[in-house]
């Protein structure tokens, strides 16, 4: 079942283009629109389907080290289904969104182009694997970001394309530095040969710290990501804020550095980026007077709460970061769709021209407050349960200092979405929105699809689903348990 | 051209392009005309030998690609696109990619994995004959195809559009 997850993107991908060519009546959309659907879909089934089941599975039937492997472990398989239900509350809305592009046809191509490359970065077993679907996934983004072709979008996207070139870059050289290193390019492999000294392989790693934290956009590396994220069309900005750098970004380097490697530099390294980046992207955060601007500097300043759990380096902080990592692509997803049907009905980003929007759009006022209780960690939400966890597991770490940043970037949150919601959904109605209404029902669907999953997101706190879910994926964070599923 | 005057009669048109679109002169033409059928023979060899020879869906779609790249700078646009338009290409494009996927899920449906090499399982490998290396040559050309028409398509985009700024937005305008 392993490859579907790269299969059905792909093929996707391409029947929709031809579709396009060769359905010439405006049936195409229609066409197109459920073609789209129904792969996310599907992928969001299987990704479901396949919990709490774990495997290597040889492409074409050579065994690695020289064949291709892909690997499901209890992580892998968390990121898949927390990718492919984005992805799904996604194409779900951009069947209406979209209609204001005039080259919609191709949209869905290249976004699932986008997810075929995300769900092979999830399940690659091996470094060279990676890169190459780490560039599908981003050089597909990269035209993504750009899709609207206003003079502004262009500039983020070609931004984007220079930061993400260099990314990719230092993770080539450094792929390249352990394959002269190892002979081979196998993660289990490698695991094994360096299992006595993680030391053997400083320099690549270092390589890829800056390689995927540049991609994650942590705090030195952030200047693309605030104007790439609000430049794309929503349903894009949802995926790249909510799945992409947290696939790209953070659950590559956290594969590399603790399921294969156990690097202990690393998560001191992960630890101080960390916490920078909370403290940079919340101050900034509460400057923003663009709605979408603003959505993007709290997507990093999550990132740096998710680097700051990992660095803990223990096993609860392994699960608080990945507890979080799965509230924050929901939650993310949910606030940066319900800013896309804002500016659906208002053609506006800028939160000082909107006002009063709670009564003319119930359901996405509604969708926004639950995403903000949310992300600001209001107690039956999603966000709570996972930033008491880090707190948590900060304390227990014997590092109450992180515990306090990782407070003070919560506060800062809660401050940014208390002006949002005051300026955008309540306050003072504006006259220009009297005759506003909600948006249509797809989009108001995906909205609640992805509001009621931030509700049953607190549930994964319970023991019982935390066992079952979560606990699995801290668990593949571990060189000893990566190698017994991948060399058996 | 003048068609009612009869100067040129159609196949010469076909032949040599629209002189007023034209690209280059007579000569690179006249050459032109001499070797892209060789070339494209090189890269189908290229593409059809990558199990035996150096080379593969890769180089050869290249090389194939580069005779219609020869063809539209020596004659303009005019030629190329009653050769291979910019439709077709990208049609070859999709069915090559396609066509590659369904190679590799066909190792699914009968020998149980992903890119499995079911052709040489079933009639066992065959030294020195074409099909000896199973299905990875039906792998190079559906990569051939691919390449080929992805390669072209990008050049050909590239060399009949312009990017210009108005108001806001830029836009992307046929040349003329």
């Amino acid at each position: 079942m392993i490859p579907y997850f790269v299969i059905i993107p792909l093929a996707g991908a391409f029947i929709i283009v031809l579709l396009n060519h060769l359905i010439k009546s405006d049936a195409r959309y229609a066409v197109t629109d459920s073609a789209a659907n129904l792969a996310t879909a599907a992928l969001m089934v299987l990704s479901f389907l396949s919990i709490s089941k774990t495997g290597s599975y040889t492409v074409g039937g050579w065994e690695p080290p020289f064949g291709i492997n892909l690997v499901a472990d209890g992580l892998s398989v968390l990121m898949l289904c927390v990718v492919n239900t984005v992805s799904f509350a996604a194409t779900l809305f951009s069947v209406d969104y979209m209609k204001r592009y005039t080259a919609k046809r191709y949209y869905y191509s290249l976004f699932l182009l986008m997810v075929a490359g995300m769900n092979g970065v999830i399940l690659s077993g091996d470094f060279f694997n990676l890169f190459v679907f780490l560039e599908i996934a981003s050089i597909s983004s990269y035209a993504l970001v750009g899709f609207g072709t206003e003079a502004e979008e262009i500039e983020a996207s070609f931004k984007y394309i220079v930061m993400g070139g260099i990314a990719s870059a230092f993770i080539l050289l450094g792929i390249a530095f352990l394959y002269s290193r190892f002979g081979v390019l196998n993660m289990a492999f490698i695991s094994q040969a360096a299992r006595a000294n993680p030391s053997i392989a400083k320099f690549p790693l270092i390589l890829f710290t800056f390689g995927f934290l540049i991609k994650a956009a942590a705090v030195p590396f952030h200047s693309w990501l605030p104007d790439a994220h609000p430049s794309a069309p929503a349903p894009i900005s949802a995926m790249l804020s909510g799945v992409l750098i947290k696939t790209l970004g953070i659950y590559t380097i956290i594969r590399i550095a603790f399921g294969v490697f156990n690097w202990e530099t690393g998560a001191v390294i992960l630890r101080y980026v960390g916490i920078a980046t909370i403290i940079v992207a919340s101050l900034t955060m509460n400057a923003q007077k663009d709605l979408k601007r603003l959505m993007a500097y709290s997507s990093i300043s999550n990132i740096g709460l998710i680097l700051l759990a990992f660095g803990l380096n223990t096993k609860l902080g392994f699960l608080a970061g990945i507890f979080h990592l799965l509230n924050h692509s929901i939650m993310k997803s949910l606030l940066f769709l319900t800013s896309g049907a804002v500016f659906y009905r208002t053609g506006t980003r800028q939160m000082f021209q909107l006002g009063g929007l709670a009564k003319k759009m119930p359901a996405t006022a509604a969708t926004s407050l639950i995403g903000s209780f949310s992300i600001s960690g209001i107690p039956p939400f999603g966000g709570f349960f996972s930033k008491l966890l880090i707190i948590l597991a900060a304390v227990a770490a014997k590092n109450p200092a992180a515990a306090l940043w990782a407070i003070f970037g919560s506060v800062l949150t809660l401050a940014a979405f208390a002006r949002v919601q005051k300026t955008v959904f309540f306050g003072e109605e504006k006259k220009e929105y009297e005759n506003l209404k909600e948006v249509p029902a797809s989009m108001t669907s995906a909205m609640l699809i992805l509001a009621v999953l931030c509700l049953a997101a607190s549930l994964l706190y319970l023991p019982k689903f935390r066992k079952e879910f979560l606990s699995p994926a801290a668990d593949a964070l571990n060189p000893q348990n990566y190698r017994e599923l991948v060399l058996k | 051209m003048d068609k009612k005057n009869g100067s040129r009669n159609l196949q010469d048109e076909t032949r040599y392009g629209n002189p007023e679109i034209n690209g280059m002169s007579e000569i690179v033409k006249n050459v032109c005309i001499w070797v892209e059928g060789f070339i494209f023979l090189f890269g189908c060899y290229i593409v059809l030998f990558g199990h035996l020879t150096p080379g593969g869906g890769f180089a050869g779609g290249v090389i194939a690609a580069g005779s219609f790249i020869l063809i539209t700078l020596a004659f303009g646009r005019g030629r190329i696109e009653k050769i291979i338009g910019r439709r077709k290409s990208s049609i070859l494009d999709s069915l090559g990619a396609l066509m590659f996927l369904f190679i590799g899920w066909a190792g699914i449906y009968t020998g149980g994995v992903f890119f499995s090499n079911f052709i040489q399982k079933k009639f066992g490998s065959m030294p020195f004959r074409f099909l000896s290396a199973g299905n990875i040559p039906l792998i190079n050309i559906a990569i051939g195809i691919k390449v080929m028409s992805a390669i072209f398509l990008v050049f050909f985009v590239l060399s009949i559009t312009r990017v210009v700024l108005r108001g806001d937005k830029l836009e992307m305008v046929r040349k003329k």
